[in-house]
Order: C-alpha cells, then sequence, then structure tokens
C-alpha cells in the first residue's frame, strides 16, 4: 500500500478542498467508492473462480445494451442491466453445454462476446454514428454522474453485496474444490449460475460510470493483487476492496488534475500497484 | 456484386484474412487461448490509436503494439501458455492506454472527430483501397502460411505437451511462436474486421470445426473453410442489406454457424451414452 500514502502525500490540503469544492467531483468520488466495493469484493470471486474471460465478456456485453437501449430509447440503465443479465444466462448456458471442454468453452464464450459486439456496432450505425456517444459507452462518463444515479448505484451495491454475503461460503466452497462441493451436496450449478448473474449484475452498474471497457480494470487487477498477497478469503476481499478504492479515488484525483482519462490514471495505478506486487512477492504467491 | 471494386477489394482482403483466421483460431481453441486471442485485439485498438495520436501509419502501430504485447505475454506468463489473469492484468491497463490515446487523438490537433476510432474498433473492409487489399492479403497469406508450416509439431505440442517435451519438441518456443504469428494475424485481422470483431472470426469457425470433427487436420481444414465461408457470406448479406454493417453481418454469420454446431454436438451427446462421451472429451 506504499503507493496510496506516496501519492497522498502528493495532495496538499488545498488540493483536496479545490477537488471537493464541485458537487460533479463529489459524486465522482462517491460513486467510485460505490462501484470499487463492489467491483472489488465480486472481482475478487471471479479470479478465485478463474472467470476472468466471463467477466471480460459481461463487461463488453454491457455495450450492445446500452447502445440498443439509446437506438430504442429506452433509459441506457435497462439496457446496461438487460444485456448483462441476458448475457450472464447465454454464459452459463454455453458453459454447461461444453462442460469437460474447456477449450469448446472458451470458444463458446468468444462467440458470444463476438456477436454482442457485432449487435453493439449494428445498432451504433443504425443510430447513426452518434461517435461522442459510443467513446464515452465504452470508455465512461465518470464524471457526468448525478446524485439521483449515485443513490441508485448505493441500493444497486448494498444489495449485491448482501446477494453475496448470503451465498460468500458455499460460493468459496465450490469455488474452491467444486468436486468436492458437490459430493457435500452444495448445489454447484445453481451457485455458479447466481454468481455469473451477480457478475453481470456489479458489471452492468459499473459500466454505466465507467464505460464497457475499463469496468473489467476495476474487477481484475485490484483482486489478482490482493491475491497475489493473501490466500486467506477475508482478509483477500478486504485488501481486494481497498486497492479497488485506493486506486478509484487516486485516479479520480489525478485525472481532476490532469488533462488525461480517469480510465487511464485508474488503470495505469492498479497494473502498477500489480506488477510491483508481484516482483516483490515473487513467484510465491498464487494468481 | 462484383462489379463494384470496393466490393472486389473486400472480397481479396477478406478471404484471406478469414483463411489466416480461422487455421490460427484453430490452434488458439484448440490451446485454450481465446482470451489471449481477444486480449491481442484490443492491444491492436490501442496500438492503432497511439500511432494515430502520434500521427504515424495506423499499420505500424498495429504491428508493433500487438507482437511486443505477444512477447510480453508470452514472457510474464508460465510455459509460453499465459495464465488468464496475467492477461487480464496487463490487458485492463491496454484498455486504460487505449482511452489515454483516444483522448489525445480526439483533442489532438489533427481536428478529427472519432472516425479513425471507429473504424480501428468494428473494421472498414468495404473502404480499402485496392493497393490496400492486395498488402492485406499478402501479408495474410504469410500468416497462413507460417501456421501451416509449424502446424504438426504445434498440433502434437498442444495436444500432448509432456509426450512431445519427452520426443524432444520445444514446446515453449513453439508456444512463443505461434503466440507472435497470432499476434500478427490479429493486426491484420484489425484492418479488416476491426480489433473488437476478430475474436468472432478466432472463436466461432474454430469452435465450430472442433465440435464437428474429432480429427486434427480436417478441424483445421473445416476451420478455414468456415472462416472463409462466413466471411463471404457475410460480406453478401451486408451488401444486400445495406443498413447492416459488414462486420455485425461477418461475425453474425459466424454465430449462427457456431449455434448450428453447438447444437448438432447436444444432439448427439444426447443419443449417445453419457460415460463414453465423457471418455472422449477428457482426450486433452
Amino acid at each position: 500500500m506504499a503507493t496510496e500514502l506516496a501519492a497522498l502525500s502528493w495532495n496538499l490540503v488545498g488540493d483536496f478542498e479545490q477537488l471537493t469544492a464541485y458537487p460533479f467531483m463529489v459524486q465522482a468520488l462517491e460513486a467510485g467508492a460505490i462501484v470499487a466495493a463492489m467491483a472489488g469484493a465480486i472481482g475478487w470471486f471471479m479470479v478465485l473462480r478463474r472467470q476472468v474471460f466471463a467477466g471480460h465478456t459481461l463487461s463488453v456485453i454491457a455495450f450492445p445494451g446500452a447502445a440498443g437501449a439509446t437506438l430504442a430509447g429506452l433509459p441506457i440503465a435497462l439496457g446496461y442491466f438487460g444485456a448483462c443479465g441476458l448475457g450472464a444466462l447465454a454464459l452459463s448456458l454455453v458453459s454447461r453445454a461444453g462442460e469437460g471442454q474447456l477449450s469448446s468453452e472458451s470458444a463458446a464464450i468468444g462467440t458470444v462476446q463476438a456477436f454482442g459486439l457485432g449487435l453493439g456496432f449494428l445498432f451504433v450505425s443504425l443510430y447513426g454514428g452518434q461517435l461522442s456517444g459510443l467513446q464515452s459507452l465504452l470508455f465512461g462518463t465518470f464524471l457526468g454522474i448525478t446524485a439521483g444515479q449515485v443513490q441508485t448505484l448505493l441500493w444497486i451495491a448494498v444489495a449485491a453485496l448482501a446477494i453475496l454475503i448470503v451465498l460468500g461460503r458455499p460460493l468459496l466452497f465450490a469455488s474452491v474444490d467444486g468436486a468436492v462441493a458437490r459430493a457435500a451436496g452444495v448445489p454447484t450449478r445453481w451457485l455458479a449460475l447466481a454468481f455469473l448473474l451477480l457478475l453481470g449484475m456489479a458489471v452492468a452498474a459499473t459500466a454505466e460510470i465507467t464505460g464497457a471497457l475499463l469496468v473489467f480494470a476495476l474487477l481484475v487487477t485490484p483482486a489478482a493483487t490482493a491475491q497475489r498477497l493473501t490466500a486467506r478469503p477475508g482478509r483477500g476481499l478486504a485488501l481486494s476492496v481497498l486497492i479497488a478504492l485506493a486506486v478509484t479515488w487516486l485516479g479520480l484525483a489525478i485525472a481532476y488534475f490532469s488533462p488525461y482519462p480517469v480510465g487511464f490514471w485508474v488503470t495505469s495505478l492498479s497494473f502498477g500497484l500489480y506488477v510491483a506486487v508481484r516482483a516483490l512477492a515473487g513467484g510465491g504467491g498464487k494468481a | 456484386m462484383l462489379a463494384h471494386e470496393f466490393m472486389r477489394n473486400a472480397y481479396l482482403a477478406g478471404t484471406f484474412v478469414a483463411l489466416a483466421c480461422g487455421l490460427a483460431g484453430y490452434f488458439v481453441v484448440l490451446r485454450g487461448q481465446v482470451f489471449a486471442g481477444d486480449a491481442l485485439g484490443h492491444v491492436a485498438f490501442t496500438g492503432a490509436l497511439a500511432a494515430a495520436a502520434a500521427g504515424v501509419d495506423v499499420r505500424l502501430g498495429l504491428f508493433v503494439a500487438t507482437v511486443a504485447v505477444a512477447a510480453g505475454m508470452g514472457a510474464l506468463g508460465d510455459r509460453a501458455r499465459p495464465d488468464d489473469v496475467v492477461i487480464g492484468s496487463v490487458f485492463a491497463w491496454v484498455l486504460g492506454l487505449g482511452a489515454l490515446f483516444l483522448a489525445i487523438f480526439v483533442s489532438g490537433a489533427s481536428g478529427s472527430d472519432g472516425t479513425a476510432a471507429v473504424r480501428v474498433l468494428f473494421g472498414s473492409i468495404l473502404g480499402l483501397s485496392a493497393a490496400d487489399a492486395r498488402l492485406a492479403a499478402l501479408i495474410a497469406i504469410f500468416a497462413a502460411i507460417l501456421v501451416l508450416a509449424i502446424a504438426r509439431p504445434l498440433l502434437f505440442s498442444s495436444l500432448d505437451p509432456e509426450v512431445a517435451r519427452g520426443l524432444g519438441l520445444p514446446v515453449r518456443a513453439l508456444g512463443l511462436g505461434f503466440f507472435l504469428i497470432l499476434a500478427l494475424v490479429a493486426a491484420e485481422a484489425t484492418q479488416a474486421v476491426g480489433a473488437l470483431l476478430l475474436l468472432g472470426l478466432l472463436a466461432a469457425p474454430a469452435g465450430a470445426a472442433r465440435l464437428l470433427s474429432d480429427s486434427p487436420w480436417r478441424g483445421l481444414a473445416l476451420a478455414a473453410a468456415l472462416a472463409v465461408g462466413s466471411m463471404w457470406a457475410g460480406l453478401a448479406l451486408s451488401y444486400s442489406v445495406p443498413a447492416l454493417p459488414a462486420g455485425t453481418a461477418v461475425i453474425g454469420v459466424a454465430s449462427a454457424v457456431f449455434a448450428l454446431a453447438t447444437i448438432r454436438a447436444w444432439a448427439r451427446e444426447r443419443a449417445r451414452p453419457a460415460p463414453w462421451r465423457s471418455l472422449g472429451s477428457e482426450g486433452r
């Protein structure tokens, strides 16, 4: 966590006051905190279950959802949640079909993703090529968040984390050793479906703010760093959330004082931390 | 349809790009590296945007970025078959870099409105000039020949790495070499179908071929044939339905083929006694 301390000491009190002087910035920080908590926790399970590809596919599928909703004149949030829900169902269907055949499962996930993107492109071109819109769908509008959105986001995050707490113990069991869990009577298939839906929900909520392409950065990198540092679930989850929160806030703060986008800073900070931890911890870790 | 020059160019480039994607894609699916292929597509996007932001030829950015990242991912992962979590972490950062270059490019002095970004993301196969199409076809043929040249040892080392190593095959070097060829194919295909749709051409025909045939050589040929077929049908479809972008049409056809193959595999699995099936599929 050295990065966090070092960077904070650059921020003088005056800078901090300046940072929180505008409501849009406060809302961005609030939304960032909520999103980071949700993505950090759910991402930890995603990395543990080695469903990184599925997670990326879900986050990419958010894009056609949003583009389709824009085209149909529906609220964009509906598009995000609809597409991610459908995507989670489709993924659980194809992974069930290819059970025992790892390679054809990943081909199926890839096909689902490519098809979703193709649809998204169709929607965008039917809409008449609103290019700035496309860019914000893919890369997010972190600084354009309203107070209402923050409120909605908070409820979604509370619901998602509550479900995760309920599912946590059996899900951990099923993720670490699927065969033993199944033998012990844990419904692993239903858990897998429930987790994919939960992941879809988290992705949809996050994508609204970070854009479809950058959700992934908050899901995978903090969790991978945390799993490098500790193998213990409780500590790992807390660490993952903490790292996600730190990089999001720092990224927002740096982006505020620099001409470059938030997404770049958030991904660079989290990747830098990951590389540093890998280098320091050596090859002994898990992820 | 072929009376139009842009359609002739699209067919020329598309055929060979699809051929290279089908061949490389078969190994991608066989080796379980679809996610890596996906990542390379996005790397291609970032590379192209970086080149565009720097005012260099986009093609240069594409090739340099994909080959460099492929080498890096190969080096970071174990046994030149990088782990999904490593790929994911590199990948997330590359996407962030893409956001940076997009911001620089859009706000840059070039005064562009981001059309180039859309072209990179979703391809512009119907906008290729005759020279571009010829060059694309040549590079794609080169990549296809490279894949075929290492096909036999690569097949062996993908199906059974331990035995292959025991027989003295350079398994690690083969894996890394294949990754570099994949990078070449990814950079090449990005120009035709776009960074985001490349994955469809890699995964869908090859996945379908794996489901349709257990024999590796027949599967390889089938993957190439299905990829080229999807390209042809997709281009024709998008020509007859003007509202349908070429990329979407090609991926749509390829996905439909994959869906049909999956349904066929399901139906066969139902018909066959279960234990035999699971024994057969554990072969790798």
